[in-house]
């Protein structure tokens, strides 16, 4: 039985990826992949504590944050596309709309 | 046996999550992350979560990277980095505050009581658990996800519609 802790290492250490992967890369589309491989790590660590303590529970969470995530990422290209459409880019440098 | 087969696949997700960030093509950063999905996908059978397992394989490996490809494509985005960074002190100092947090984050995974479990509950991770589980205690959460959905259905919908059509 493997310990829940190498889970948890794995876990936390695909989430710094992915937070070193919002902040460093331009290309928005890449930032939007980091932030989901951000909340798969944040899955795995749930279902490795649902296998620790057998508690079913942390596997439902685990699918209802499948399911935000599936309409999250639909909802996020939408906004993508419609930004691209007026701005023709997908750099987030240039998204300075909101600028003071 | 267990832990070669965690070895392998933690180094193929890691490995997925790594060359993501570092691909300068945005088609290729999208395959990787279907590595890494692919790859927990394996880590879910592990830990006896065959529903999960199939989910993940659906919904993300499937439907999500799909999605992605065909917005990357679809923009032509697969290289819009070439200029200079607006801000360049900020790469380095996002690289060492990311290494920070992961430091931060270890210590923390690390420091608790988390070894293994005893032993496995008969029928723990069994689709009928889920549903038992999904339709009792979290009745509530699931029928709120069916409004999420649609909101988003509605949602996309509505940013797709050109200036004149909406009237």
């Amino acid at each position: 039985m493997i310990p829940t802790y190498y889970y948890v290492a794995l876990g936390a250490i695909m989430f710094a990826i992915g937070v070193i992967g919002v902040l460093v890369r331009r290309n928005v589309l890449v930032t939007f992949m980091s932030v989901e491989m951000m909340l798969n790590a944040a899955n795995l660590v749930l279902v490795a504590f649902a296998f620790a303590r057998q508690d079913i529970l942390g596997q439902v969470i685990v699918f209802f944050v499948i399911v935000v995530a599936a309409a999250e990422v639909a909802v996020g290209l939408a906004l993508l596309m419609a930004i691209f459409r007026t701005r023709q880019t997908t750099n987030v440098d240039d998204m300075t709309l909101l600028k003071g | 046996m267990e832990l070669a087969v965690f070895a392998i696949t933690a180094a193929v997700a890691l490995t997925g999550a790594v060359a993501m960030v570092l691909s300068k093509n945005a088609v290729h950063s999208a395959l990787f992350l279907l590595l890494n999905f692919s790859a927990i996908a394996v880590l879910y059978l592990l830990l006896r979560a065959p529903f999960l397992f199939a989910i993940q394989l659906i919904v993300y490996a499937g439907a999500i990277i799909v999605l992605f490809l065909f917005v990357v494509m679809l923009l032509g985005a697969e290289r819009h980095e070439e200029g200079a960074d607006a801000l360049g002190w900020q790469q380095p100092t996002a690289l060492v505050m990311g290494i920070g947090l992961l430091a931060a984050l270890l210590v923390v995974a690390l420091s608790g009581p988390l070894g293994a479990p005893a032993g496995v509950a008969e029928g723990y991770g069994a689709p009928e658990a889920i549903a038992r589980a999904l339709f009792t205690d979290a009745l509530l959460p699931f029928q709120v996800t069916a409004m999420l959905i649609l909101a988003a259905i509605v949602g996309v919908v509505v940013l797709h519609l050109r200036e004149q059509q909406r009237g």
